[in-house]
């Protein structure tokens, strides 16, 4: 019992099996990259007939980084780092809070970096001049007094060995908000046309209603382009969000890239579609009475207050989408003549009556298409993402590095042995350096002799 | 002079450095090495002088934006950045064989650049964001120092394939097998930091931008595959003791993948990174 409970622990805390899972993830991700996902099952049979097709959906393909077999990967990843940071971490943590003035001098005659002095004074007077010639060289350094002589401790970032285990922990963080967000979170979508409102977005994907538990409107959309006319530069809309009755965002702008946050739900600008119809407004310049109108194309409508009839009956579209360039009015107050003109779609024109002057400003009404998201994991992964970073620096580029000085009298001799001695944890080219420096220090020091 | 210009000449600079070093190198000619890196540096000064310039005409045009938007752009940036890398390892290990090795990449990629279209054009909605600036510094300066390990690791199989046999004089040049192997190790650390860097502010772009930080789109995909290809290499290296050869041949193989992610996906594959 014992002894399986061992193998299948050793199994599971191997780098063996790190080392396989993350080679069977790379190759697994690669097949999502050549086969499109999360088409309709339609697409899979056109493209790769029915069989093909078949096997697929037996295995997921179609949607396979959220297959069974994707996240029990995942899952067995998981584990992996689980078991491998209990069964490793203890250990560490003995290396980090070690009291290292407990040192067995035998082991530090076997250091890795070693450099012997000679010294005629005493052991508390060198004692002292050690510590500050450490002190000198930056290390900070605590003693304590041994039956034969005195030892010396110092050292630099001994937590440093940690930062292994906050990369690995980060993994597991990110990890967790992703579960997070997709078991409490959502992601949707929903068209507005200007002027619309709406309480219910729908799930990508299932089209499911969602209800947000508020409503949000759609004031205005406008699409604004560069000089060259075709490259858009920027998507806009305005939302109103409205609580039990009362607005609790009034107007608030979103492009793409500045989303409009409330209430955990983020609201992107996503796309828009141009829609059949107009915004109008019309203002008589004189008695500053104005009249705003949602209108179809090609119907006619009338201001009874100004006794004025109008329309829009001619429209020129830019794209295939149905965004109009320029539309043609019809306008008539009853005095002589109807005016009839061209316009820039989102522009204005003033109407000269014999009678009284209008201003007369139109533009196509839009529909602004939003996604919608709540993730309330999202903290989470960043919070993983941040800690990994400073993990990987920390796992890279510092080191845990001691050092000991270790003075024993040597009765017969009437003088002191002095071991300068040293490790890191790793780089050891970049300690040797340290090291040597420190040593120059004792050999300038007319206290030591070099043995 | 405009910035197209300058570019075209940066491109003529780093294939010189290029061959400076490679000359230095096969002709043994230690007295041009001085010379090869001021070349490098002066390239390096003309590459960094037209992307600004670049910046400063997208200003000029009204549309002005950081130049890191398109192939072109991403290409000149990668030059600068292997360039930049290479420049420091030089300092740092004070060996100038390195750049034999690392130049080229430097050469390659403003050749590519030279195919592309120059023209500066004003950016969709989508790219105005300072995140994604953040996000192609990263990435670069990760790629770039892959580019350099990877071509570290060229050089250990060259040396090591002939140091058993009559060793030419050319081959001795080469650093000790040793110290190659500890220089491709910290530079895939390097690279390993940026590259985790450059996800990392790709996710945070994509979730300000479309509220997902993480979509398995190809691109994404595939930078996480050479993210993982990386993580096995080292480690192999930390606990089981791999080094040399296989980890030579790993930065080599590492760094096909990321110019897959780089390169292959734009042209084989389709998804939301339609530029660089
Ligand atoms: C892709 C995910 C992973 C990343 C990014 C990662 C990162 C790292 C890093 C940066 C180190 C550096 C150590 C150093 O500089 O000394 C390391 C070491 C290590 N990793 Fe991972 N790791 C991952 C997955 C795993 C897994 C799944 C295991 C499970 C066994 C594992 C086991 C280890 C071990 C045993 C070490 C050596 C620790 C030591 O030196 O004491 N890693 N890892």
């Amino acid at each position: 019992m014992k002894k399986t409970e061992n193998m299948v622990w050793r199994f599971f805390a191997s780098v063996r099996l790190a080392l396989f899972t993350l080679l069977i993830l790379a190759t697994t991700s690669v097949i999502g990259t050549l086969i499109p996902q999360k088409n309709p099952p339609g697409f899979y049979i056109d493209s790769f007939g029915q069989r093909t097709a078949q096997f697929f959906q037996l295995l997921d393909v179609p949607d396979m980084y959220n297959s069974w077999w994707f996240l029990s990967l995942l899952f067995l990843f998981s584990i992996n780092l689980i078991v491998c940071t209990i069964d490793r971490l203890p250990n560490v943590w003995q290396m980090v809070v070690l009291n290292n003035l407990d040192t067995d001098p035998e082991r530090l005659e076997k250091m890795p970096h070693r450099q012997l002095f000679h010294a005629s004074e005493n052991t508390d007077a060198l004692t002292e001049t050690a510590i500050a010639l450490l002190a000198k060289n930056g290390w900070k350094a605590a003693h304590e007094n041994k039956p034969d002589g005195s030892l010396i401790f110092s050292q630099k970032t001994p937590w440093s060995r940690l930062g292994v285990y906050a990369v690995h922990l980060s993994i597991l963080v990110i990890f967790a908000g992703a579960i997070i967000g997709s078991l409490l979170g959502f992601k949707a979508g929903i068209m507005l046309p200007e002027g619309g409102a709406s309480g219910t977005v729908y799930e990508s994907g299932t089209g499911s209603p969602i209800p947000l538990g508020f409503t949000v409107q759609c004031d205005d959309f406008n699409v604004e382009y560069y000089a060259d006319g075709a490259t858009p530069k920027e998507y806009r809309s305005v939302l109103t969000v409205e609580e039990n009755g009362k607005t609790t965002i009034d107007k608030r702008p979103i492009i793409v890239n500045d989303p409009l946050h409330y209430k955990g739900i983020t609201f992107y600008q996503s796309s828009y579609e141009p829609m059949q119809g107009f915004n109008v407004i019309i203002t008589n310049t004189k008695t500053k009475a104005s009249q705003s109108f949602q209108i179809p194309f090609g119907q006619k409508n009338s201001w009874a207050e100004g006794g004025i009839e109008f329309g829009i009956i001619n429209q020129e579209v830019r794209s295939r989408m149905g965004d109009v360039n320029r539309l043609k009015v019809w306008f008539s107050d009853g005095q002589g003549e109807p005016s009839i003109f061209w316009m820039d779609n989102s522009a204005s024109q003033t109407i000269t009556n014999p009678t009284a002057t209008y201003e007369f400003a139109a533009s196509q009404v839009y529909a602004t298409g939003l996604q919608v998201a709540k993730d309330p994991g999202v903290w989470t992964v960043y919070a993983g993402c941040t800690l990994m970073l400073i993990g990987l620096y920390v796992a890279f580029f510092l080191s845990h590095r001691r050092i000991w000085v270790y003075i024993t009298r040597e009765e017969n001799e009437n003088r002191c042995r002095i071991l300068v001695c040293g490790a890191t944890s790793k780089n050891k080219i970049a300690f040797e350096k340290e090291f040597a420096a420190l040593v120059q220090g004792f050999t300038n020091d007319s206290s030591f002799h070099n043995a | 002079m405009n910035s197209s210009q300058l570019l075209g000449i940066t491109t003529f600079a780093y294939l010189f450095s290029a061959v400076l070093y490679i000359a230095m190198l096969v002709f043994r000619a230690k007295k041009i090495g001085l010379f090869a890196t001021l070349v490098t540096a002066g390239a390096f000064l003309i590459n960094t002088a037209g992307i600004g310039l670049r910046w400063y005409e997208s200003h000029q045009m009204g549309i002005g934006y950081a130049p890191l938007s398109n192939m072109y752009e991403s290409l000149v940036f990668f030059a600068w950045s292997i360039a930049i890398v290479y420049l420091f390892m030089e300092i740092r290990y004070k060996n100038r064989v390195l750049g034999a090795f690392s130049m080229p990449f430097a050469a390659l990629a403003m050749i590519l650049a030279g195919l592309k279209n120059p023209d500066i054009k004003p950016l969709i909605p989508a790219l105005q964001s300072n995140w994604l600036i953040a996000h192609v510094i990263t990435c670069f300066i990760g790629y770039a120092a892959f580019a350099v390990a990877s071509g570290m690791g060229i050089m250990y199989l060259v040396k090591d394939r002939r140091s058993d046999k009559t060793a030419g004089p050319l081959i001795a040049s080469l650093p000790d097998l040793k110290v190659i192997d500890d220089i491709i190790h910290k530079t895939l650390l390097f690279g390993f930091l940026w590259l985790t860097a450059g996800i990392i502010t790709g996710a945070v772009w994509a979730n300000s931008a479309w509220g997902t930080y993480w979509s398995w789109d190809p691109k994404e995909t595939w930078s996480l595959i050479t993210w993982f290809i990386y993580a096995a290499t080292l480690h192999a290296r930390f606990t089981r003791g791999w080094g040399g050869r296989r980890i030579a041949w790993l930065a080599i193989g590492g760094f096909v993948s990321v110019m897959f992610t780089y390169y292959g996906v734009n042209y084989l594959l389709s998804g939301l990174h339609s530029y660089g």
